[in-house]
């Protein structure tokens, strides 16, 4: 079915493009799941699926050492699963329970795990830039070698504030990696109707920020991408911008109604560009693996999905008294 | 039963008939904002004015508050009369000088030599799991920084009303609509804001509340969401015996005082209902407007029923725990009668 040429490129093992196709599965059908439990109103507000641009932060999260950090918008969910944060916790705070990474006091767009370096879960367009700069800072003022990655969309680079931290970043030598991920909408508006020039990669060119355009359903482009990205804030050289072309196949959030695009133009990026098929044809057609290995991937991958629906099913519904708590930080 | 000469509209519909109407009798009015064109605003209240006034006066913006509602103010200052949407209200933050130290205090400062002509209009309110940065009302915020007026309407009569006045106003009118009240299938609704709206052109005054439902023993004051509230409990009330009266602010700036102090010179009691967080804010003015101007009318101490002073939660149990209803309302009357 696929369209596309897909050469394995050499230096990929069997093991991690497994390991790829792993991860970007089990971001797919987590939102999947996601997408029936909204409609079984088990899931409420907004909610916003990652399908289609799971080689975004699955090749990233290859690029990264342990202690990187990462910070995004409230398109998160694929971000939280691809750090290794528990399918449980995220599915029920999206389900609102007291399981769920914020005990349902955050919800879909905001939830937070320190011990996997994950800052957020954001509900304001481009609000989280200068929070990434500031995980930055902290890093290189502690002189710990890591790297942050701060994602936003290609709606999100059009405001004010991503400039500033840009300017701050390229000036203080930041590392700190700016993650466009170009969808090519923002809520209803394609991106050449927002935006005065197309390349988002070079916008940082007025500050002296190199950046690169990858291909976003490329898993392994996006690996390569990311590595030069990390190599030059470790090598102390300051912020670095990837602009990732991507496409998200499912609406804004849950309530879209779609009119902004064609459903052939949807139907046409699923069927020639889709990010888990490209690396499913790999490890078939480079003998990295058989159709039963990838069997028996999907169905572990469908057993860790329904275990996390479960227990955001069982999870019981925040104590009411929670309220009055977490308002402020309890004195250690 | 609707009856044959009634023109039943949501909010989204009458404010998107009051714009198009003012635009084609004026042309310095224009519309800005996020995703107003082709998709009609995300509550429906700019459907259809692309496709009657073109992408030149139905103006998409990219996502860039600081810059479009700040250009908004500079046409305004030169003479255009725009209609700005910030998409939910929460959002004020990334754009708040533009609001409150520039859009508001020109006139001023310029010692009138200038008008700033703009309807700034936004969503408000939560009910339906949207998280606490998409949920708030912030209307004391708003309504607390002097020079740019402020008008909820509860029903799509008003919503009209309002639009046209506040795009006929020469001072800047902030125009917070309720996401529940809009009429949006999705959303859920509150039925009793889709009422008649006559077909012509017509204003309601900015700085009028309305007393929309008459009684004795108590005055319930609200506005937006708060009023449908008020009056089912009401309803509620005067299944016990208890007649009460419901004041619909319509307009937080200026503030109608003399209509509720009126109303509670008559019945002694008074109950204030607001969706915003409780302190600081609408519930704690309405009630010193009349203890600073007359304490003696007061049979019983007041009460409020608003938002505790937490941020919004996201779960459902939680947040509608936190939010007004009319049940909140007949037990906070029954306080007072225990009191
Ligand atoms: C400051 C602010 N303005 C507007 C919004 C409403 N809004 C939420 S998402 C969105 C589109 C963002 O698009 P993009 O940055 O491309 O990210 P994507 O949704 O495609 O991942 C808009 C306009 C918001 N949440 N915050
Ligand atoms: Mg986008």
């Amino acid at each position: 079915m696929a369209a596309r040429k897909t050469t394995p490129k050499p230096n990929v093992s069997s093991e991690e493009l497994t390991q790829f196709y792993r991860d970007m599965l089990l971001i797919r059908r987590f939102e999947e799941k996601a997408g029936q439990l909204y409609g079984m109103g088990l899931i409420g507000g907004f909610c916003h699926l990652y399908i289609g641009q799971e080689a975004v932060v699955v090749g990233l999260e290859a690029a990264a050492e342990d202690g990187d950090k990462r910070i995004t918008s409230y398109r998160d969910h694929g971000h939280m699963l691809a750090c290794g944060m528990d399918p449980n916790g995220v599915m029920a705070e999206l389900t609102g329970r007291e399981g769920g990474y914020s005990k349902g006091k955050g919800g879909s767009m905001h939830m937070f795990s320190k011990e996997k370096h994950f800052y957020g879960g954001h509900g304001i367009v481009g609000a989280q830039v200068p929070l990434g700069a500031g995980l930055a800072f902290s890093d290189k003022y502690r002189d710990n070698g890591r790297v942050t990655f701060t994602y936003f969309g290609d709606g999100a680079a059009n405001q004010g504030q991503v400039y500033e931290t840009f300017n701050m970043a390229a000036l203080w030598k930041l590392p700190v990696v700016f993650v466009i991920e170009n969808n090519q909408y923002a809520m209803g508006t394609a991106q050449q109707r927002s935006t005065s020039t197309p390349d988002l990669h070079t916008r940082g060119e007025a500050f002296g920020i190199p950046g690169e355009v990858v291909d976003g359903m490329d898993v392994l482009a996006v690996k390569v991408a990311g590595k030069t990205a990390v190599g030059h804030c470790r090598a102390g050289k300051g912020p670095y911008i990837l602009e990732i072309k991507t496409y998200r196949y499912r609406g804004h959030s849950m309530s879209d109604p779609a009119k902004y695009r064609t459903r052939e133009e949807v139907q046409k990026m699923r069927e020639e560009r889709d990010p888990i098929e490209h690396v499913r044809i790999m490890l078939i057609e480079g003998k990295h693996a058989s159709e039963d290995d990838l069997k028996a991937i999907d169905k572990e991958i469908k057993a860790v999905v329904n275990a996390s629906a479960e227990f955001a099913k069982e999870s019981p519904e925040p104590a009411l008294e929670e309220l009055w708590t977490d308002i402020y930080a309890e004195a250690t | 039963m609707t009856k044959s000469n009634e023109r039943k509209l949501t909010i989204a519909r009458s404010m998107a008939e009051a714009v198009a109407q003012e635009m084609r009798v004026d042309p310095s009015v224009f519309v800005m904002g996020e995703d107003i064109g082709p998709l009609g605003g995300v509550y429906g209240n700019t459907r259809g004015l692309i496709e009657e006034f073109g992408a030149e006066r139905i103006r998409d913006t990219p996502i860039s508050e600081t810059a479009f509602i700040g250009a908004a103010v500079g046409a305004a200052q030169d003479g255009m009369r725009p209609v700005v949407e910030l998409m939910f209200v929460d959002f004020f933050g990334v754009c708040f000088d533009a609001i409150y130290n520039l859009m508001a205090k020109n006139i001023y400062f310029s010692g009138g030599n200038l008008k700033v002509p703009m309807v700034l209009m936004t969503s408000t309110g939560g009910g339906y799991s949207d998280g606490g940065q998409h949920s708030q009302c912030v209307y004391g915020t708003f309504a607390h920084l002097p020079g740019m007026k402020v008008v909820a309407p509860s029903n799509a009569y008003d919503a009209k009303g309002l639009m046209t006045a506040a795009m006929r106003d020469d001072s800047p009118v902030v125009y917070m609509y309720h996401k529940g009240l809009q009429g949006m299938g999705w959303l859920g609704t509150e039925a009793g804001a889709t009422v008649h709206v006559p077909e012509e052109s017509y204003t309601v005054e900015i700085g009028k509340a309305k007393v929309v439902r008459q009684g004795k023993d108590v005055t319930i004051v609200s506005l937006g969401m708060g009023v449908h509230n008020a009056l089912k409990a009401a309803k509620t009330l005067e299944g016990q015996g208890v007649s009460a009266e419901v004041v619909d602010l319509v307009s937080l700036v200026p503030l109608d005082r003399e209509t509720i102090r009126a109303s509670v010179a008559k019945t002694g009691r008074l109950i204030v209902v607001d969706e915003d967080y409780m302190s600081y804010g609408v519930s704690g003015e309405i009630i010193a407007s009349v203890t600073e101007h007359d304490i003696s009318v007061l049979k019983a101490a007041p009460k409020r029923v608003a938002f505790p002073d937490v941020p919004i939660p996201f779960a459902r149990v939680m947040e509608q725990y936190c939010l007004p209803n009319p049940d909140k309302i007949v037990a906070a009357w029954d306080e007072m009668k225990a009191a």
